[in-house]
């Protein structure tokens, strides 16, 4: 619009008759709004120097062993990350394995399959389930889920499988107790199910509807429709939105909490009790003090890097599509 | 659902369908009704526990007693309900303002400028980054320096997590007000700061109170960032916020976990509370911007 600043140009050369206030006041609105904006970029930066300043100790007494050590001993101040990495990595993914179908499942449903009337409210119902807070999952997990997975899972598999090579390590409870790494994974599925199908929704509805009606025309059935046509489509964007499932699964604390079991051992069974980086600082932190404090703090930082290398990446799938 | 590949159906109902192609698509139909089935007996099972559980534990008391120590009888939750409120108050009243101008510099001036496009990443990145983090670093900024833990802490740590949505749905918000709006404003000669509060806010508030409600409902439940910043008290709280501020979530998760009925039970019915609350909130939120998305 050259002809319009231009204009306005050249009023503001004009002595104005109506000087009103509000020109001084412009200048400070719009510093206000820059200074705002500054805050959300302070405020990241401000959440990885804690971080580091707070689990900087930890790093430098254990160095890189703090990686790839399996300890955690308050009595004798010997900190490792392995186990809680691992339990986080797991759940994390464990969670996308269950959750990733059900919410493309969901998703297609929604965009394909459903009759008109219905579509309103079953989206909604997807929906406020992202809302539920988090320790109510953890509530649910514990006290209805746990249960029912430790009697009709977890011990009629564990019978099974006893004494098998591999399915019989992995898939063996020593204390069918209901919790462990896979509910913590199940749960975690729960939780990230509505994001994930809420954006795959969104992006299967971008999709022009002539290429639809074009595949439907020379007689595709809907599962053609969907694999030949929207999947192609919409995949990167929807592993945009997996990806971003993945970072809130990895960062979860108080669901996970209730139904990880808590426990430090290495166990290469996903029913036996474990920890992750988030619900291990929940748990201990408020207890914590001197290096046990720096190492959580330092367990904090590895989580920090994980997640965010996870959000950047699902970040740029999103948006590049929507840019597109 | 294999009974449909009997050949004596084939001619008459799928025409010259291959049968491999019509059970591909029966498994897809049947296996994402079963997804959404799924996910709605969730949500139903979820619900039917927190009312079972906490209607139980609903009675006069629970409005206007404190929580009671361990292993002691009676008692309510009266002080965790005001924390909360008192928290959640703070954490919206500092992030409004924060979240809503930071929203109208993205929108308005620094649209695509490079500030611009890094700060609507990093503040989607803050939108998803997990809140257990920004608990940490609360703690380092607030707690440590302040040798308590404090009411301010907590109402800091939610506000963290509520200026990221606000932002967003602001800007996207301002985004779908009209330009020539803006545009016959500033012919009329008003400078920006009067175009953007008299005429972009006003076209987009409806959107700007759906972020606000959002950011309500999505730092009401929040517990983690709780949990090293205002922690928990069995008692009514002091008026300056220092020491540990008694709040639902917190609350919720120490009775539940704890040996004692009458503990478990006040967590029940906070629950029932909270959850109903933020669900209510979530649902007004859609309500209120119905009438922006239909225009």
């Amino acid at each position: 619009m050259p002809a319009l600043s231009q204009s306005i140009a050249v009023a503001r050369t004009r002595p104005s008759v109506r000087k009103g206030p509000s020109r001084g006041l412009d200048a400070v609105f719009r510093t206000c709004s820059y200074g705002a904006a500054l805050i959300v970029l302070l405020l990241l930066g401000g959440i990885l120097g804690s971080i580091v300043y707070g689990g900087w100790p930890a790093f430098r007494e254990f160095g890189f062993g703090f990686l790839t050590s399996s300890a955690w001993n308050i009595g004798t101040e010997q900190y490792g990350a392995l186990v809680a990495v691992l339990g986080t990595v797991a759940s994390a993914f464990l969670a996308l394995l269950i959750g990733v179908p059900v919410s493309l499942g969901i998703a297609i449903f929604l965009t394909q399959l459903c009759p008109g009337w219905a579509r309103k409210p079953v989206a909604m119902t997807i929906e406020l389930l992202a809302a539920v807070p988090s320790i109510i999952y953890g509530m649910w997990g514990l006290f209805v889920f746990a249960p029912l997975f430790a009697r009709f899972v977890q011990i009629p598999v564990s019978n099974v499988v006893e004494g098998l090579p591999i399915v019989g390590t992995l898939l063996y409870a020593r204390v069918p107790s209901g919790v462990g790494v896979l509910t913590a994974g199940v749960i975690l599925a729960i939780m990230i199910v509505p994001f994930i199908a809420s954006i795959a929704r969104d992006m299967l509805d971008q999709i022009p509807t002539v290429l639809r009606e074009s595949a439907y025309g020379i007689g595709c059935t809907t599962w053609e429709v969907v694999r030949h046509v929207l999947v192609p489509q919409a995949a990167v964007s929807i592993i945009g939105a997996i990806m971003l499932g993945l970072g809130r699964a990895l960062g979860e604390t108080m669901a996970v909490t209730f139904v990880v079991g808590n426990a430090n051992r290495l166990s290469a069974s996903i029913f036996d009790p474990s920890s992750t980086i988030a619900s291990r600082i929940a748990n201990e932190f408020n207890e914590a003090d001197g290096l046990q404090l720096n190492a959580l703090m330092a367990l904090g930082c590895l989580l920090f890097i994980i997640t965010f290398i996870v959000l950047i990446v699902a970040r740029l799938l999103t948006r590049r599509v929507q840019a597109a | 659902m294999d009974a449909t590949t009997t050949p004596a159906m084939t001619p008459a109902r799928a025409g010259r369908v291959r049968p491999a192609r019509r059970i591909a698509d029966r498994i897809l139909r049947v296996s994402c009704t079963l997804a959404t089935v799924i996910g709605a007996v969730v949500l139903g099972s979820i619900l039917i526990m927190l009312i079972v559980e906490g209607i139980r534990g609903f009675s006069p008391a629970l409005f206007s007693q404190p929580t009671p120590g361990p292993g002691s009888e009676g008692g309510g939750i009266a002080n965790a309900i005001l924390g909360s409120l008192v928290l959640t108050t703070i954490g919206i009243v500092v992030a409004t303002p924060i979240g809503v101008m930071a929203g109208t510099y993205l929108a308005e001036y620094g649209r695509a400028s490079k500030l611009a496009d890094v700060i609507r990443f990093l503040n989607d990145i803050l939108l998803s980054a997990p809140s257990i983090l920004i608990g940490l670093f609360v703690y380092t900024l607030m707690v440590r320096p302040m040798g308590t833990y404090s009411g301010w802490a907590g109402g800091v740590a939610l506000a963290i997590i509520a200026i990221p949505v606000i932002v967003r749905t602001t800007e996207d918000m301002l985004r779908l007000v009209p330009g020539t709006l803006r545009e016959a404003g500033a012919a009329l000669g008003a400078p920006s700061s009067v175009v953007i509060t008299s005429v972009t806010w006003r076209a987009a508030s409806a959107g700007i109170v759906t972020g606000i409600i959002l950011a309500l409902a999505r730092i009401a439940g929040e517990t983690a960032p709780l949990l090293f910043t205002a922690l928990n008290n069995n008692s009514w709280f002091s008026a300056n916020l220092m020491g540990g501020v008694a709040n639902l979530p917190v609350m919720i998760y120490q009775f539940a976990l704890s040996p004692y009925p009458n503990w478990q039970g006040l967590a029940w019915a906070g629950a029932l509370l909270i959850t109903g609350t933020i669900l209510a909130l979530s649902i007004i939120a859609r309500l209120v911007i119905k009438p922006q998305r239909s225009r």
